[in-house]
């Protein structure tokens, strides 16, 4: 295990809430960063660009569902930084008081339909997951994207007719990449990072916007390092990133 | 009907070629050293292995596998089917050729009855000790009423005890079986007790065949001279002397001519610590190199010209305080010697 | 007298044994007990675990029909590269479940490679379906049985088999009756391990054939969604698996030994 250096020092920088991240003296070591599993491209990015800025740094990622990050934050694993899909599991941290800073939000995300290469079920809207012939995919309510999901059927007034409720996202894009199913709701950022599935827009998409909330972790290691890779992630370098993987800014 | 069998198995660094005759009725015993062939044989005849011609005078077997043979097998460790208890062991063959379930069964009580074990139908073959197992085994090899019977050293596994009992018991039911029976087992006592007729097989050939009879008198081999324990010779005979392939010459009673077979007893032979006077007509110096305590006699093995086995008494054993290395003189009467020709 | 028991093996032995019980321990200290029996009455926890039975069930006698007599084959006859068979039938095995659950996709999914014709031909599409449950837990469990029997046929002596030929019985008349008794024990360890394993199978089954209350969610579902909100729902949901399979088990055990 690397003995983590905490620079007494770099506390003082905590709260400089600069918007454009500056390379900071002080700032290194390792800091792990727990991230919602709809981050793993462009969180993988946004560190590697990090370490650039901050030489010295190394950026660990755990990525899993939110869910299952905020269970572990609460057990006590060794975290710097909790970045959700929702605020719902941020709430199961801040509630133990195992997070005590104000979470930010830093990007949001929309749902957007995807079907398999050529739309062969010829999907054009919500309206389509209705029909019973056509094979359906969408995420379970339990976890994020199944509850977005319900949001949009209520606002629209539609009963969808699921053929599957998947346990997660990337479950569900293997069905529609294989052509599995005609239909699915994912995020906008799933779609675009997915070349085997094409998206088609909604109009009730904006029904159900979905908050990413970063924070840093009462009990972080690396509590400097940490906070400056969520200062990294809010500044307009994290946002170009995020943009480029299909976030919408806060 | 006689069944005739030509077996021709070739393997690596192995050749059997045996033909058989067997009338029906006949057991005939085919007896052999390890790795004569005899298993291979029996296998062979039980179309387990390829290469049998076998005919009666009604068909041959040629083709037919193994399940198709009208043959019944006794194996060496029997074999009986362990989930099974002794009366389905005994019916499993009637059942698997048709016989209805009912009328298996009823056969299958009347042959254990007739091994003396009706009140074990019931029981698992691991219950029963290797006597009631080999009998078992017995009941479902006839049970099918097959033409041909073998039985591939059903004494073998038994302790020496049981063995007495179960081979008279054998004995008495391959009396009154009437189809063909062939017995293979390496223990002479086993073939000259039950066969009526014996081949001998020494690496997958026949050396000789006969009654228990002449075999016993007449050996044709070393390993045959062995098993029925007496001192064999091969020799050229001129009048009465005969001179010995591998050295020595003897004086027989009975004139010959030409190559002959010579055989003794050890029981005849008398070992003398001088040269004995009077009349036996052969003696000759020879040094012990092997004593070995019988029931009751010493048999000693002599290196010599020629070698010979002698049984002595025990009582001559401490009279000549026997030692291996010792000097003799071994003196033999020219009446106990046997020649044929060869 | 009993001799002592060397602690070489003792030690690792009881140690071994706490590995495998002190997980299931955290389980039982966990749970919410109060909201068991509830939760064990509800109406979809009781759909699951009849689903999972079913389901594992099904499973385990599809993995019987195609299982034994691939055992049999690789024991006993003499194919060229059987090695290497029997290397292949343990792939599912090393595959991630989810992985397994993909490669079925592939081949029997509607766009795959015999699922389009079964689709076309017959208007059978399997992902998303009960059977589609039933082929991926088979998929997954029949290793075991496989593994399991084939040990079996190769312990057995296959002169019994010769015997049972001399007496007259074909192939087939054999097999059932001499060689099939004979690999009983084996053929029962592997059913066991088959079925448990199809029980507990999460990754194929939720891979290939998705997850629908009724259709397709068993009970590893089930939990694993129930973590996803309710930690407390999915605990008291394993213990209700594990309640179930150790009772069946059990059952069967006591049969069979008095069989």
């Amino acid at each position: 295990m690397v003995k983590r250096i905490v620079a007494v020092a770099a506390l003082l920088l905590a709260g400089c809430g600069s918007t454009t991240a500056s390379p900071t003296t002080g700032v290194n070591g390792e800091i792990t960063v727990f991230a919602a599993a709809s981050l793993t491209e462009s969180f993988t990015e946004l560190g590697k660009e990090f370490e650039a800025a901050h030489p010295g740094t190394k950026v660990t990622f755990n990525f899993a569902g939110s869910s299952a990050l905020a269970q572990q934050i609460n057990k006590g694993a060794p975290a710097d930084v909790f970045a959700s899909a929702a605020p719902a599991n941020m709430k199961q941290v801040t509630d133990t008081g195992a997070i005590t800073a104000t979470p930010a939000t830093f990007a949001k995300n929309t749902l957007q339909i995807a079907v398999p290469e050529g739309n062969p079920g010829k999907v054009t809207g919500l309206a389509d997951f209705a029909k019973a012939d056509l094979k359906i995919a969408l995420c379970a309510e339990q976890v994020p994207c199944g509850a977005a999901a319900k949001k949009v059927f209520e606002a629209a007034k539609i009963t969808a007719a699921p053929d599957t409720l998947e346990q997660d996202v990337k479950a569900v894009l293997t069905k529609v990449s294989l052509g599995e199913v005609d239909a699915a709701l994912v995020y906008r950022t799933d779609v675009k990072a997915n070349d085997k599935v094409e998206g088609v827009d909604f109009a009730e998409a904006d029904k159900a916007v979905n908050d990413y909330p970063i924070a840093l972790i009462a009990k972080a290691p690396n509590a400097a390092a940490a906070q400056a890779f969520v200062d990294y992630v809010l500044s307009g370098e994290g946002r170009k990133v995020l943009t480029e993987a299909g976030f919408a800014a806060p | 009907m006689t069944l005739h069998a030509e077996l021709r198995v070739h393997r690596a660094g192995f050749a059997l070629e045996l033909d058989l005759a067997i009338e029906p009725g006949e057991v005939v015993a085919l007896l052999g050293p390890n790795g004569a062939g005899k298993t291979t044989a029996l296998r062979a005849l039980a179309g387990l292995l390829p290469g049998s011609h076998i005919r009666t005078e009604e068909s041959t077997w040629d083709k037919l596998p193994a399940e198709k043979r009208p043959i019944g097998v006794v194996f060496q460790d029997y074999l009986l089917f362990a989930t099974m208890s002794a009366l389905d062991n005994v019916a499993f063959g009637l059942r698997a050729r048709g016989t209805r379930k009912a009328e298996a069964n009823e056969i299958a009580r009347h042959w254990l009855a007739q091994v003396g074990l009706a009140e074990f139908a019931k029981a698992k073959p691991r219950t029963l000790s290797g006597g009631q197992a080999q009998r078992v085994a017995l009941a479902r090899a006839l049970a099918t009423s097959p033409e041909l019977l073998l039985l591939d050293e059903p004494l073998a596994a038994l302790d020496a005890s049981t063995r007495l009992r179960v081979r008279s018991d054998l004995g008495r039911h391959l009396q009154h079986y009437p189809g063909h029976t062939l017995l293979v087992t390496h223990d002479p006592l086993d073939a000259m007790v039950l066969a009526d007729r014996i081949v001998i097989l020494e690496d997958g050939r026949v050396v000789q065949q006969g009654t228990p009879r002449e075999v016993v008198r007449q050996p044709r081999t070393d390993y045959v001279a062995h098993l029925v324990g007496l001192n064999f010779y091969r020799g050229v005979a001129e009048g009465t002397e005969v001179r010995l392939d591998d050295g020595g010459t003897l004086t027989i009673a009975e004139p010959a001519q030409g190559p002959v077979h010579v055989v003794f007893p050890p029981s005849a032979v008398s070992l003398y610590p001088d040269k004995p006077a009077g009349s036996p007509r052969n003696t000759w110096q020879a040094i012990v190199s092997g004593i070995e305590q019988h029931a009751h006699t010493t048999r000693v093995d002599l290196a010599g010209n020629p070698a010979v086995l002698a049984d002595i008494t025990t009582a001559t054993v401490a009279e000549l305080r026997l030692q291996p290395g010792d000097t003799l003189w071994v003196s033999l009467k020219a009446t106990e010697i046997h020649t044929y020709p060869r | 007298m009993r001799s002592r028991l060397p602690v070489v093996l003792v030690l690792p032995a009881v140690i071994g044994l706490a590995f495998l019980l002190v997980p299931l321990a955290g389980l039982l200290v966990e749970a919410p007990w109060a909201t068991l029996p509830a939760q064990l009455f509800s109406a979809e926890v009781g759909q699951a675990l009849r689903l999972s039975l079913l389901c594992a069930s099904l499973a385990t006698i599809v993995c019987l029909v195609l299982g034994v007599p691939l055992a049999w084959l690789l024991a006993r006859s003499d194919l060229p590269g059987r090695g290497l068979l029997r290397a292949l039938v343990t792939v599912p095995l090393v595959l991630p479940p989810v992985v397994g659950g993909v490669a079925l996709l592939l081949v029997l999914g509607r766009r795959g490679l015999v699922g389009q014709y079964l689709d076309q031909w017959f208007g059978v599409s399997l992902p998303f379906t009960t059977a589609g449950v039933v082929l991926a837990e088979a998929f997954v469990a029949m290793p075991f049985l496989v593994i399991s029997v084939e040990g079996a046929f190769r312990a057995a002596d296959p002169r019994y088999e010769e015997a049972a030929a001399t007496l007259g019985a074909s192939r087939w008349l054999t097999f059932r009756r001499v060689t099939l008794p004979s690999v009983m024990p084996g053929v029962v360890a592997g059913t066991v391990l088959c079925w448990a394993r199809a029980l507990g199978e999460f990754g194929a089954t939720i891979t290939f054939a998705g997850n629908f209350p009724g259709k397709t969610t068993t009970m590893p579902l089930a939990v694993y969604l129930a973590l996803e909100t309710d930690p407390d729902a999915a605990i008291v949901l394993s213990i209700v698996l594990l309640l179930v399979s150790v009772a069946v088990l059990a059952g069967l055990r006591d049969r069979w030994i008095r069989a």
